[in-house]
């Protein structure tokens, strides 16, 4: 019966080169290609092709569902390798940090600073409001649990910004602390709520840069302007850097779906999300650092001239690092 | 090709008749589903997108093993604190603050940019993450994908958890409602793309891991003992389609003796075949099956392929 079975001598032929396939590919999905020994690198490509003329004609010829749905999945898993990327995770973070995140920033200039005015513009606002009249602070101030009010006495206020005793306890806690405090969550909503054209997140940016202005100007009002700007900008300039450029990945994608130009709609947003990923993942990284910065630098760092050093020490950092000009990329100049 | 319905047909053959509508209905579902990518060898791969069941089902996983593996590690660091006799949560509470903090933002990251493209919970569904275009998956993409997912299930969660006096709860609901477009994006086209897929220039297929299972007829060998017991006569071996054989092959590979022995009796009653004194139901299924495939596939070389039992 089966010697009349053509599909059957047809699979007879090939199956221990499918075989031999299906037990490469596992080797590499499991090892990578540095688990494959030069013998089967030297087979993978011609039992791939082999596999995928098989495919064609078992499609035709065999009646065997489980034939070919076997192929199917071997050809598939053959392709992706084949075909699949080459660079290992490592390579992939140096890339990034090297030149992809820069990249991307610097093709970001025109959403950074509309991200940039979003933030400090309502900041702005809200500053010369409250100054004019406090009453407004609690407009913008809505954190119930915060004694840092108008009600507060300076000396009380003044007290919140330097850490007399220091323990490595409290240090740790406060960076813990920051990184509990939703700010990763935050930029990551900026970015993600630019699909919905920007707007969500430009009035997220100009919330939060409302209630920075409120919580300056009351300092301010008390005369510890200059103390709450070094208390705040020593983790402050990589925070809200960070922050403004979620804001701008936002942008990117808003503007990407609301203003495609000649490319359809669904090209633009792919051409701009990878970019604009890369600037939030980049955001992320930052505000790892700030909580750093936060937790320990704020705490260890009690005097107003060091904390402000630092603050303009890492801003020109994150500028020189975003914005150093003539660094070319791998794929040619940016 | 098939047969006209005659007003006369039985009710059995009525019955039959609009399990077939059923069977072609679900196929053309699948077929809507189904992408062919033409690899650089010229030969077509068919992609079967995931549907948003699948989907669903993937995630709902991988956010129970994201927070089992959460759960167990806050555990292990606060038994380990302990241990060590440090007092308080200031370095206990950092270690898990950090911890939290990658695993929240990374772990579907650092699984779909693994060479298998899934995460846990994909891989137990058998989904994988591939670029829409057939070209390689970037980590760029992986990672817009996996950002985006903020605004799929943050969003609707923290509108729906949102505390607070009755215009809150209305803002809630509306903002719930809203979000929900982004939620349930995967519905509203084609491809089952979610917002992050889309942004990605990725999709998700279906590419499920298949074993390759004995050929049936080979359980049969030709010239064997019990091969000349069975001799089907052309009109026998023409009572059935190619979606019966295909039925027939999942009875054979996955059925209990029980259902085996009742398609047995099934098909010996269709193309009257008289039961000999000792024949066991199994043989008697594989030798059928192995006449059927026989049949079918030397008529799909001419190019006639006979979709079921309705076909002439």
């Amino acid at each position: 019966m089966s010697d009349l079975l053509k599909s059957y001598r047809f699979r007879e032929e090939r199956e221990a080169d499918w075989k031999a396939l299906e037990a490469i590919l596992r080797r590499a999905e499991t090892g990578g290609v540095r688990a494959l020994s030069d013998d089967q690198m030297m087979a993978l490509p011609g039992l791939y092709r082999q596999a995928v003329s098989s495919l064609s004609v078992a499609r035709s010829i065999s009646l065997d569902q489980n034939v070919v749905a076997y192929l199917e999945g071997l050809c598939m898993r053959g392709y992706f390798f084949v075909y699949g990327p080459r660079t290992t995770l490592a390579q992939k973070a140096a890339d990034f940090f090297r030149h992809d995140w820069p990249a991307a920033v610097r093709s970001a200039g025109l959403s950074t600073l509309l991200a940039f005015l979003c933030l400090f513009g309502a900041g702005a606002l809200s500053f010369s409001l409250c100054m004019t009249d406090m009453d407004w602070f609690w407009t913008f101030q809505t954190g119930m649990f915060d004694m840092r009010t108008p009600n507060a006495s300076t000396d009380y206020l003044r007290s919140t910004l330097y850490s007399e005793e220091v323990y490595a306890e409290d240090m740790l806690a406060a960076f813990a602390a920051q990184l509990f405090s939703h700010n990763s969550r935050i930029a990551l909503f900026a970015f993600a709520l630019g699909f919905a054209f920007g707007l969500p997140t430009a009035l997220l940016l100009m919330y939060n840069g409302a209630m920075l202005g409120a919580f300056v100007a009351l300092f301010t009002d008390r005369g510890l302007g200059y103390e709450v700007t070094g208390w705040l900008m020593i983790h402050g300039v990589t925070e809200l850097f960070a922050i403004i450029l979620a804001g701008a990945a936002g942008f990117m994608i808003g503007g990407a779906v609301a203003f495609p130009g000649r490319l359809s709609r669904m090209a633009s947003a792919r051409e701009a999300g990878g970019r604009a990923a890369q600037v939030a993942l980049g955001c992320v990284v930052m505000l790892f650092l700030a909580a750093l910065l936060e937790g320990f630098g704020r705490q260890l760092i009690n005097v107003d001239a060091v904390r402000y050093t630092i603050a303009g020490g890492t801003l020109v950092i994150w500028l020189a690092y975003f914005y150093r000009p003539g660094r070319p990329g791998p794929g040619g100049a940016s | 090709m098939s047969r006209a319905p005659t007003d006369t047909a039985p009710p059995a053959c009525e019955e039959a008749r609009r399990a077939r509508q059923r069977r072609k209905a679900w196929q053309a579902r699948i077929d809507r589903l189904t992408r062919e990518l033409v690899t650089p060898e010229g030969a077509a791969l068919h992609l079967r997108i995931g549907t948003f069941g699948e989907r669903a089902g993937a995630f709902l996983i991988d956010f129970i093993i994201q927070w089992t593996i959460g759960i167990i590690i806050i555990l292990a660091i606060a038994w380990g604190t302990a241990r060590l006799g440090l007092s308080g949560w200031a370095i206990g509470g950092a270690l898990i603050g950090v911890f939290v903090f990658f695993l929240r933002n990374f772990y579907f990251v650092w699984f779909e940019m693994g060479r298998r493209a899934a995460t846990p919970g994909k891989r137990i569904v058998g989904l994988r993450v591939t670029a829409r275009d057939g070209g390689e998956l970037k980590a760029e993409a992986v990672l817009a994908r996996n950002f985006m997912r903020e605004i799929e299930v943050g969003l609707p969660l923290s509108f729906l958890f949102m505390a607070g006096d009755e215009l809150n709860a209305w803002i809630g609901l509306f903002g719930f409602l809203w979000s929900g477009v982004f939620m349930f994006f995967p519905l509203l086209n084609r491809d089952r793309l979610r917002v992050g897929d889309l942004v990605a220039g990725t999709w998700v297929i279906h590419a499920p891991k298949t074993k390759l299972l004995k050929d049936i007829t080979s359980a049969r060998p030709p010239g064997g003992a019990a091969e000349g017991s069975f001799a089907f006569s052309p009109a026998q071996v023409e009572a059935y389609g190619i979606h019966e054989l295909h039925v027939l092959e999942d009875v054979l590979r996955r059925s209990t003796p029980t259902v085996k022995g009742e398609v047995a009796a099934r098909i010996r009653q269709k193309i009257g075949w008289q039961a000999q004194p000792g024949e066991k139901d199994l043989d008697f299924l594989e030798a059928y099956y192995g006449a059927l495939r026989a049949r079918l596939e030397q008529r799909m070389l001419f190019g006639e392929r006979k979709e079921d039992k309705f076909d002439r």
